[in-house]
């Protein structure tokens, strides 16, 4: 027995991280791709909704590679940058398993986001998941997605992007990815990244959505971290994808010509062309704004709310700030203050009318996050001014990728029930009409 | 009110503070609680400081990420404490009011003045337990130390037992979706060489892991409802 382990210890040829989960040896007899042959095609409504589920105790990474094993992916291309979550490693075993056509490893991720574009082009389904500075040099590349209307689904296991360097989680770049014109999710937890991907291939590829689709995560926290997600079999998988179906013919390389940009008049400045790049944007943003049905009849809603009537306070939050919210309403209930939580899941489109039906009558909103620049924050204010009277905290905030302590939310809730001064929200990040600034804020009052 | 520990485990790399985290969280979940780990490392060298985050509860876990504001803390070598091997300074930092230190030492250690201080006014109690010393009695090496540490804890907590712990051994040694960084798995052949048969090193761990627990319980740590166990001639004697 301690030889088989010996072995598997120097099938390591590139130096990457061993795993439990190697790739399956073949002995000459037995197909390696048996399994994955064997597979069964369910309808996305089958699947998501009625197909029987077992819990699992398994990281971020796994339950990706669990949900890429059920999605149907024709092509998966990985570059392990650092920072860098397991997932287009596992994603390369199940290439070895068959459960994936095709995979490689791209030069860098300007290569491997123009590779996910000729993949996605010529019709098959496409995955890729990168990280931090990963997604930032592979911006150009991604923010063009939307505009040539490519379905794929991306992974962001968010990390630090702005110096100082740290390798924690910082999701600073979803804020960078909001506004691309792509569908954003962003996952709480490693259930959430499991259907958020399965989700995103079904949704992506609407004929009236023909969009990439960016699955987001606080990395490292979600990632690498290990968590319960009740799972699918594995001998069932998604429908292909069928790219007739989607709003823009495929590349046929077979039959020439062939062309990426519709009209020459596009790369001149004139009339013509910024007339061209409004309708091509306007009807990307609308195919955003017509994905919020797939959203509530996949994922049942953009938004999760829970205990919102009636609460003294409510926390709106995304991705990991959620979880520590949740505990944060246990501690503020043991001391008496009765907490609601709204869990935004769809980061874009963004839940604007349902948050302005919620927070109508709410007195205040605590906005934890874990960036700097507050993107949520803003997104929140955006969304229900007019429409609510509340007094909006901006924070708490964590930054570099710190984990955010939850004993910080709860004294935001307190100071905002109490009118005591915060000690960790800068005064222009406290919102709402009826704010003395005098009574909110003492921290970084200057700015 | 819901049970929970949110436990800091600071130590040194080669000593398997990540390992042990993932053995007490299999094994409270295998008593049916509930738990989460968050591993925390810089470059993987030997000695090199190493933390991991344990959260254990008997209610669901939300929560991710380092725990900044602990309930419980686990100092796996000295050198933690003398030498700031740490990425938590000083190592009670954030320490709840009424928490408990765990630390692996022979005895009690002399601290600075102001630390012991600042551990009395938030009402610590220090629990110093000779992990490595007990490993070498029982195993005859000290890589059992996190054994002896998680067997300790596991009584503290409450929320595992025994037989919990034992199967989060085997599932650790006998693979089952264990996910172990390239460092780990060079030290997991080095421990096999030196034992030869996995029994054994299963059978030597678990041993330690049942000395550890026995020592919380003789000195008044363990829960409440915590009784000692057996511990098996045959491993004590090799």
């Amino acid at each position: 027995m301690s030889e088989a382990l010996e072995a598997q210890q120097k099938t390591n040829p590139q130096g990457d991280p061993i795993t439990s989960v190697a790739a399956p040896k073949s002995d000459g007899k037995k197909d390696p791709h048996a399994d994955a042959k064997r597979q069964k095609i369910v309808t996305p409504e089958y699947m998501f909704h009625e197909a029987p589920r077992t819990k699992e105790f398994i990281t971020g990474s796994e339950a990706a590679k669990e949900a890429i094993r059920r999605s149907n992916v024709d092509l998966a291309v990985a570059y392990p940058i650092t920072p860098q979550s397991e997932t287009m490693q596992l994603v390369g075993v199940l290439y070895g398993e068959g459960y994936v056509k095709e995979y490689y490893r791209g030069e860098e991720e300007v290569g491997v986001m123009a590779a996910i574009a000729g993949g996605s082009r010529s019709g098959v389904r496409c995955f890729t998941a990168t990280a931090g500075p990963g997604t930032l040099r592979g911006m150009e590349g991604i923010a063009s997605w939307p505009g040539h209307r490519l379905p794929a689904v991306a992974m962001f296991t968010c990390r630090v992007v702005n110096a100082p360097l740290a390798i924690q989680p910082d999701n600073i770049e979803v804020a960078y990815l909001l506004n691309c014109g792509m569908i954003v999710f962003h996952a709480e937890n490693q259930q959430d990244m499991f259907d958020f991907i399965m989700a995103g291939f079904a949704i992506s590829e609407k004929n009236d959505v023909t969009l990439p689709v960016g699955v987001c995560c606080d990395g490292f926290f979600v990632t690498h971290a290990r968590g319960y997600v009740r799972m699918q079999d594995r001998g069932i998988k998604l429908p292909p994808r069928e790219a007739w179906r989607g709003a823009v013919p495929v590349l046929d390389a077979e039959n020439p010509p062939a062309r990426l940009s519709r009209d020459a008049p596009v790369q001149k400045s004139n009339f013509m062309a910024y007339n061209i790049h409004a309708v091509w944007q306007q009807e990307v943003w609308a195919a955003v704004e017509r994905s919020r049905k797939y959203i509530s009849k996949y994922m049942g809603g953009m938004l999760t709310a829970e205990n919102v009537e009636g609460a003294d306070a409510v926390i709106i939050a995304s991705g990991s700030a959620c979880a520590q919210s949740r505990e944060a309403v246990r501690l503020c209930k043991e001391k008496g203050l009765n907490v609601g939580l709204i869990k935004v899941r769809s980061l874009r489109p963004f839940p604007t009318q349902e948050l302005r039906q919620l927070c109508g009558k709410v007195k205040l909103i605590v906005v934890p996050e874990f960036n700097y620049v507050g993107w949520l924050a803003k997104e929140v204010a955006t969304a229900i001014y007019g429409y609510s009277k509340a007094k909006i905290i901006g924070g708490p905030r964590v930054y570099g990728g710190q984990s955010m302590p939850v004993e910080l939310i709860v004294d935001e809730v307190e100071s905002g029930l109490t009118g005591k001064k915060s000690t960790n929200v800068a005064l222009s990040s406290i919102m709402g009409g009826a704010v003395n600034p005098d009574e909110v804020a003492h921290f970084m009052r200057s700015i | 009110m819901a049970k929970r520990f949110n436990i800091r485990m600071a130590g040194v790399g080669g000593q398997g503070v990540v390992t042990g985290s993932h053995i007490l969280s299999t094994a409270v979940i295998n008593a049916g609680g509930e738990s989460t780990i968050v591993p925390f490392y810089g470059s993987e060298k030997r000695m090199a400081p190493v933390e991991s985050y344990v959260r254990v509860s008997d209610e669901p876990i939300y929560e991710i990420g380092e725990i900044t504001f602990p309930h419980i803390i686990i100092i796996f070598h000295p050198q933690v404490i003398t030498h700031g091997k740490s990425y938590t300074m000083p190592f009670y930092f954030g320490l709840k009011e009424d928490g408990i230190a765990l630390i692996n030492n022979d005895g009690p250690m002399k601290l600075h003045k102001d630390q012991a201080r600042e551990l009395e006014e938030r009402r610590a109690k220090l629990y110093y337990f000779p992990a490595t010393k007990l490993s070498l009695e029982v195993a005859g090496m000290d890589l059992a130390t996190n054994m002896a540490l998680m067997g300790c804890i596991g009584a503290i907590t409450g929320l595992t037992n025994m037989a919990g712990l034992e199967q989060a051994v085997k599932d650790r040694f006998l693979g089952k979706g264990f996910v172990v960084s390239g460092g780990t798995a060079a030290l997991d052949s080095v421990v096999e060489r030196k034992f030869k048969k996995k029994q054994e090193l299963i059978d030597k761990n678990v041993a330690v892991m049942r000395a550890g627990w026995n020592y919380a319980v003789d000195h008044g740590w363990a829960s409440a409802d915590v009784k000692r166990v057996e511990e098996p001639a045959a491993a004590a004697s090799a």
